[in-house]
């Protein structure tokens, strides 16, 4: 289902959680709401899900104004972060719970709730859990009952509030792949909350990154990379370094070698923010200090440096040698995106 | 006469043992009579009480928190006697056995409704938003969800706090009541003979070693770790 939020703020003790959110969010679409934390991606979620309520704007789910709808009448399913899951109750009474306690007018019979609970745990593949114990199952099993208890009052929204942040690395990766296929089969439409950003790229369709309490851009994975609308996307998104610099009379005044002033800029300071890729790094003498070096494969070897007092990740291209660590090393921007403390944005090369 | 020979003849005499075996091993009937009696009026008004309090009306709640409080202050002997004589000046007669079963329900009603109500408290919020999201009200979510965590979360405290209790019931033999204690002191008195105390002491231990067992089983087979 569509969800629409216009100029949504939420306070706390005069602290603002979210202000002057909007968005809209298609039909079937993966969205993921991306942020540190302190944000305000998780009272974005709690408000979506009726569980906390905004001090101003709207919130439509479907056309509907869900301003005074209750959580329990939204039919939103959520995942908690730590799935929430009762603990008294076995995994298909977990699944079946939001089934068995309708009012008997929307109750299905039971034996058609039993069999809905198998094909859900068929769906999140633990059909032989049905009888354990959430205390007896491990973490990405636990995320997968929590993921069966929300679907199975047919939600017309998915919320996930960092449902993979309690998974080990390896785990994480598998589940958050599979969780998608899932979402891709089933159509329903899905709200991520996330603060780690390769998970929100991977997964989403388009990723909304909030700065603060406020919207700082949304947009498809490739356009937040590539054209970051303001400084924090570009600092919170894709390893960038960022280093000061200045435009006076017309010239780039940088630490950094390599780069040309952008044209028909005012003179002011300027933040420059280099991926890693954008920094080539020599080996022999030069302004930089090493202070790590990693290989990476095939992209050639990561380098951490310093550059007056500023530190910078670059690259040694595949097959030149490759400084030592705590000596010095040459370096130079192959390109760079720059911030005019104006708010203007250029690449430059 | 050795000092031995005294002791053993005060505290283990045999006959003395064999003519009022009978009186004490009825007293075992009442003390576990009246055990039972307040173990189930307390822990069932006790959770009563903490249902209320969680439907958070407030001045019912400043009610059960200010009865709750003072019967934990006051000590159990106390309530007894107050009870046993201060009821019959507005025309209640309760004889000795209900008097001590009123009183120490009442107490361990208070101690087990604070029990009960950390329990409730430490059901994590996310199970309420878990329980909502998925279309429950809230009297549906606290029995269905919370009350059934919180029980078993806090079911050591309930037991220690019930078998305290059940101790008390020694008190009973102020308000001549014959359980175990009171038998004792009567035979005592008859007797000239210390030997039905060290009996009292052998029921109450063949009595309560048991309930503490049974209270281990319990902590292991239902008690959850936080």
């Amino acid at each position: 289902m569509s969800v629409r939020i216009t100029g949504l703020s939420r306070r706390f003790n005069g602290q603002a959680a979210l202000d002057d959110v909007s968005l809209e969010i298609a039909r079937g679409e993966f969205t993921a709401l991306l942020g540190p934390s302190g944000s305000g991606k998780t009272t974005l979620l709690r408000v979506l899900a009726g569980l906390d309520f905004p001090d101003a704007g709207l919130v439509e789910i479907d056309g509907r104004d869900v301003g005074q709808v209750p959580a329990r009448e939204r039919r939103v399913g959520v995942v908690f972060q730590h799935y929430a899951l009762f603990r008294h109750m076995s995994v298909a009474e977990n699944v079946a719970f939001g089934l068995r306690v309708r009012p008997r007018a929307t109750r299905p019979a039971a034996a058609e709730i039993d069999r809905r609970v198998r094909e859900l745990l068929e769906l999140v593949q633990i059909p032989e859990l049905a009888g354990r114990f959430p205390d007896q199952c491990s973490g990405g099993q636990r995320q997968r009952i929590a993921l069966a208890r929300a679907l199975a009052i047919e939600p017309l929204l998915l919320l996930l509030d960092e449902p993979f942040a309690a998974l080990d690395a390896v785990v994480r990766k598998d589940v958050r792949r599979w969780v998608r296929g899932l979402h891709d089969r089933l159509g329903i439409t899905t709200i991520l909350v996330t603060h780690d950003q390769e998970e929100a790229l991977e997964l989403a369709d388009r990723v909304a990154v909030l700065d603060r309490g406020r919207l700082a851009q949304f947009a498809p994975p490739a356009t937040l990379l590539e054209a970051p609308a303001t400084a924090f996307v570009a600092g919170f998104l894709g390893e960038a370094s960022c280093i000061p610099a200045r435009l006076s009379g017309g010239r780039l005044e940088s630490p950094l070698p390599g780069l040309a002033a952008p044209p028909a800029w005012p003179d002011g300071a300027l933040r420059l923010f280099l991926r890693p890729h954008e920094v080539a790094v020599e080996a022999g003498p030069g302004p930089g200090l090493v202070r790590m070096v990693h290989p990476s494969l095939g992209a050639g070897t990561r380098v951490v440096l310093e550059l007056e007092g500023h530190v910078l990740e670059g690259v040694v291209p595949p097959g030149l040698p490759v400084p030592e660590r705590g000596g010095p090393c040459g370096l130079r921007a192959l390109a760079a995106t720059a911030f005019h403390e104006d708010g203007s944005r250029a690449r430059l090369a | 006469m050795t000092n031995l020979d005294r002791f053993l003849d005060n505290f283990f005499n045999a006959r003395i043992a064999a003519q009022w075996a009978p009186k004490i091993l009825d007293g075992m009937g009442v003390t576990v009579l009246l055990a039972i009696a307040v173990i189930v009026a307390g822990l069932a008004a006790g959770l009563g009480l903490a249902v209320l309090r969680a439907m958070g009306v407030r001045v019912l709640n400043w009610a059960i928190i200010f009865i709750v409080d003072l019967f934990r202050a006051l000590p159990p002997l106390v309530v007894i006697v107050l009870i046993f004589f201060g009821l019959p000046a507005i025309d209640i007669q309760l004889d000795g056995f209900w008097a001590a079963w009123l009183a120490l329900s009442l107490i361990l009603a208070a101690f087990a409704e604070e029990v009960f109500w950390a329990g409730i408290t430490s059901v994590p919020k996310g199970q309420w938003e878990a329980s909502r999201s998925l279309g429950l009200g809230f009297l549906v979510t606290f029995f269905l969800v919370v009350l059934p965590q919180a029980i078993r979360m806090v079911v050591p405290p309930l037991v220690n706090r019930t078998i305290a209790i059940t101790k008390g019931t020694a008190l009973a033999s102020v308000v001549a009541v014959p359980e175990i204690l009171g038998a004792a002191q009567s035979a005592v008195s008859h007797s000239f003979n210390a030997t039905p105390l060290t009996m009292a002491a052998a029921a109450y231990l063949a009595l309560f070693i048991p309930v503490v067992l049974a209270g281990r089983w319990i902590e292991t087979r239902f008690a959850w770790k936080r």
